[in-house]
């Protein structure tokens, strides 16, 4: 296989804040190959969004990324080196902020983000807005600019686009403002698109929409995705990677037939029973025992031990590594989780946590033991 | 289960039987305010339109649809938060949209409502006991023990009853949607409205919120309206199902028949654009086209035929399935203008590679095609739609018909012309 486009290592993002040090995103590594579409997955809080906004070197202060490598291309997006003095500090292969802004946002990496009303500009009309970015990223005259504005309108389902070129962003419905975001990702053409939870916001049949278009403009001009959501059914239905992130770090990397049918990691296990089924009735849900602890102070060891149902004392212990759990021959499934290394787990005493049971009252136990 | 904390005497409706019955319930809004805008008033938002349904019970209702469908407005009409238009809402026996003030707040201990957001529907001054205790105050219930019962309601729903002398900032998202239930559950109601509860919270908590909701409601012995957009929320909480589109109810049966047995184009819609959370699940996604019309001058008929895919063909120009197909294709796609006329041929490719067809309707699909290649889509659109359109039944009665169910025994009620007993023998019958 040819070289990932986007090779992210041991990324680390960390918020310097008045209360101590968030690490928000500690340690990740992961890649993106040509044409793949790859899940960057987790629930609130987990650090998907300090991750893509880390990428595009977009974090903001108090914030800072601390350590790693992103490599775009040959280009190294983040890099950085040991001083004279131990001290890590950015090496000089690392894009300048004029490099990154003149040749990597929009051109190369294009992100989408959230809420559509909040990438646009309330005050200009659309077109122009679009003509703009088209203007600025590719050198075009005016004219041509509109005329791929335009296209890219039509290319993105926007009906009437001659007419709604001159429309205002609150003249869209909120399914439309997301395709005209898009229509503005692609028009330079980028060769990979970040994609932070775009379909969210939208009613579940505009997702549905907004899904198709990706993949019909996916095959279409051959575009890498990375594609941040928390909806494990958005993963299933559009990702080939996945990544699962919790408080901070990857914790469980598979192909997604893999993820959802040789689960490894048993908070990948516990988020996927603690769902609603669309196409199944379930009785009773099975939820994630606990609330996601604060990452200014993560659990030592593995930070999932606090609401593991298969927690053991060695979990708190020792930080499991991140390894390849495959079997020979299958793809690679990457998984942290100290059940699938040799340091004890067991002989180890089982941990007496909420998600064992072993907690009376609190939380969980509202639901008493009657059922 | 204690006793004190069951519905007690005044309670003559046993579980199973309605309790909650909506007749014809309508809410317009007018745009403007003021005299001048009251005098022209022909722009109304027809939010909530001829909604009939009932509850029973001890029983959960979930009521779904997409934003802007008219759920909210619905849920609030029926309590009178908004003065409906139109239509009655029969509460054991009285008539909550004709009540007097002090009736209705008398009436509004039986009837509590929780928000989506959890965050602003607690007081950030208040401690979380009082916040409880509030509701008892209002109605003067519950004299000198109301502390002892907070505390209890706080454990009920799962949170430590020591958290009495808290501030809602101090508890997560889902733990400050628990302080609500308690809130909600203090004066003992029978029914409460819960306005998507979850939707704010992650899928693990949301997962123990509704678990201890059922838990409630069968403890309490509680009726819930429960209104989500989440097909699979609704799926697990709810015993029956309502649909809305646009104002108005597409469609209600008990919760299997609907997921396993759709019945409106609707709803088959909206199922199968769920992503479900397995990869091999496979199946389609994305069907239906366009946007929701507005709800200031909605299709008439039903509401959905504008975008619906199986828009019955007018009998009158006795098009095969594989033609109206064809034309209802042009005809959409020339509403939305979401082609180029580049070219007669390249037109004709597209939509009739097989000719246009014969008699009435083929002269004027060609009317129409020479139009758009004039680039006078106007009079394409026009021609088009009052010839196709509008002179099918969907755009011309408005449908109400009953389902026999697969799935239980329950009423199926879907508002869809294929279920017409004269439209079934025709070429838009499945």
């Amino acid at each position: 296989m040819s070289e990932p486009i986007l090779k992210v290592e041991n990324l680390k993002t960390q918020f310097f804040t008045e209360e101590g040090t968030v690490r928000a995103v500690d340690g990740i590594s992961f890649e993106v190959n040509e044409g793949e579409l790859v899940g960057l997955v987790g629930e609130s809080g987990a650090g998907k969004s300090v991750a893509t906004s880390s990428i595009m070197r977009l974090v903001e202060d108090p914030g800072e990324i601390v350590g790693g490598t992103v490599t775009y291309k040959g280009k190294k997006l983040i890099d950085f080196e040991e001083g004279p003095d131990g001290e890590l500090r950015r090496s000089s292969e690392m894009l300048s902020n004029e490099q990154m802004r003149k040749q990597i946002r929009g051109k190369e990496i294009a992100i989408i983000f959230q809420d559509p009303m909040e990438a646009l500009n309330p005050v200009f009309k659309v077109g122009a807005q679009l003509r703009e970015f088209i203007e600025i990223n590719r050198d075009v005259s005016g004219k041509e600019a509109k005329r791929i504005a335009v296209d890219m309108l039509r290319e993105v389902g926007i009906p009437e686009p001659e007419k709604r070129y001159d429309s205002y962003p609150h003249q869209f419905s909120g399914g439309m403002r997301q395709r005209v975001i898009i229509a503005m990702a692609l028009a330079c053409e980028p060769d990979l698109i970040i994609a932070d939870e775009p379909t969210t916001a939208l009613d579940v049949t505009v997702e549905g929409q907004i899904l198709d278009l990706v993949d019909e403009l996916q095959q279409k001009y051959d575009t890498s995705f990375v594609w941040v959501t928390h909806d494990l059914g958005v993963v299933a239905e559009i990702c080939d990677r996945v990544n699962v992130m919790y408080l901070g770090e990857i914790i469980e990397q598979a192909d997604v037939d893999d993820l959802f049918h040789k689960t490894r990691h048993p908070y990948t296990e516990a988020l996927l029973d603690s769902i609603p089924r669309p196409d199944q009735s379930v009785d009773e849900l099975n939820p994630i025992k606990g609330v996601m602890p604060e990452a200014i102070n993560p659990p030592s060891g593995c930070r999932f031990h606090t609401r593991c149902p298969d927690a053991r004392t060695v979990c708190r212990e020792v930080h499991p590594a991140y390894q390849d759990v495959s079997d020979p021959g299958e793809a690679r499934h990457m998984v942290s989780c100290v059940k699938y290394e040799n340091v004890g787990y067991d002989d180890a005493e089982p941990l007496e946590t909420e998600a064992t049971g072993a907690f009376g009252g609190g939380l969980v136990e509202a639901r008493g033991d009657g059922q | 289960m204690s006793q004190g904390m069951v519905t007690g005497s005044d309670d003559d409706i046993d579980f199973g039987e309605t309790l909650l019955r909506v007749e014809g319930l309508t809410k317009h809004f007018s745009q403007g305010s003021g005299l001048i805008a009251s005098l022209f008033n022909d722009e109304e938002v027809r939010a909530v339109d001829d909604v009939s349904f009932d509850i029973a019970k001890g029983e959960t209702l979930g009521l779904v649809g997409e934003s802007g469908c008219g759920k909210s407005t619905l849920a609030r009409t029926i309590l009178r938060l908004l003065e409906p238009t139109d239509g009655a809402v029969w509460f054991k026996g009285d008539n909550l949209a004709e009540m007097s003030g002090e009736e209705l707040r008398t009436m509004r201990e039986n009837i509590q409502m929780i928000f989506q957001d959890p965050q602003s529907s607690l007081d950030p001054r208040m401690k979380v006991g009082p916040i409880v205790e509030e509701p008892m105050k209002a109605h003067g219930l519950y004299k000198g023990e109301r502390e002892q019962r907070a505390r209890m309601l706080l454990e009920k729903v799962g949170l430590d009853p020591q958290h009495y002398n808290r501030y809602p900032h101090q508890f997560s998202g889902g733990q400050r949607q628990r302080v609500n239930l308690a809130r909600a559950l203090a004066v003992n109601p029978d029914f409460i409205v819960c306005d998507e509860p979850t939707s704010a919270l992650d899928a693990s908590i949301q997962a123990q919120v509704l678990n201890t909701m059922r838990d409630l409601q069968e403890e309490f012995g509680l009726t819930y309206l429960f209104i989500s957009h989440d097909l699979s929320v609704i799926r697990h909480i709810s015993d029956r199902v309502a649909v809305m589109y646009l104002g108005q109810l597409v469609e209600l049966s008990e919760t299997e028949e609907l997921f396993e047995n759709p019945q409106h184009p609707y709803t088959k819609a909206l199922l199968q654009s769920i992503p479900v959370p397995d990869p091999r699940a496979g199946g389609q996604r994305g069907v239906l086209e366009g946007d929701v019309p507005s709800p200031i001058d909605p299709p008439s008929g039903c509401r959905f035929r504008t975008r619906c895919p199986r828009l019955i063909a007018p009998e009158q120009y006795d098009l095969s399935a594989a033609e109206w197909e064809r034309v209802k294709a042009f005809m959409r796609e020339t509403q939305r203008r979401t082609f180029e006329a580049d070219g007669e041929a390249s037109l004709r490719n597209e939509f009739f590679p097989d000719g246009t067809p014969d008699g009435e309707a083929g002269s004027l699909v060609e009317k129409s095609i020479d139009d758009v290649l004039n680039d006078d889509w106007d009079a394409a659109e026009e021609r088009l739609t009052e010839a196709f359109a509008e002179e099918s039944i969907c755009a011309r009665e408005v449908p109400a018909y009953e389902v026999e169910p697969k799935h239980g025994d329950g009423v199926h009620f879907a508002a869809c012309h294929l279920h017409n007993d004269d439209v079934k023998g025709s070429v838009n019958a499945d």
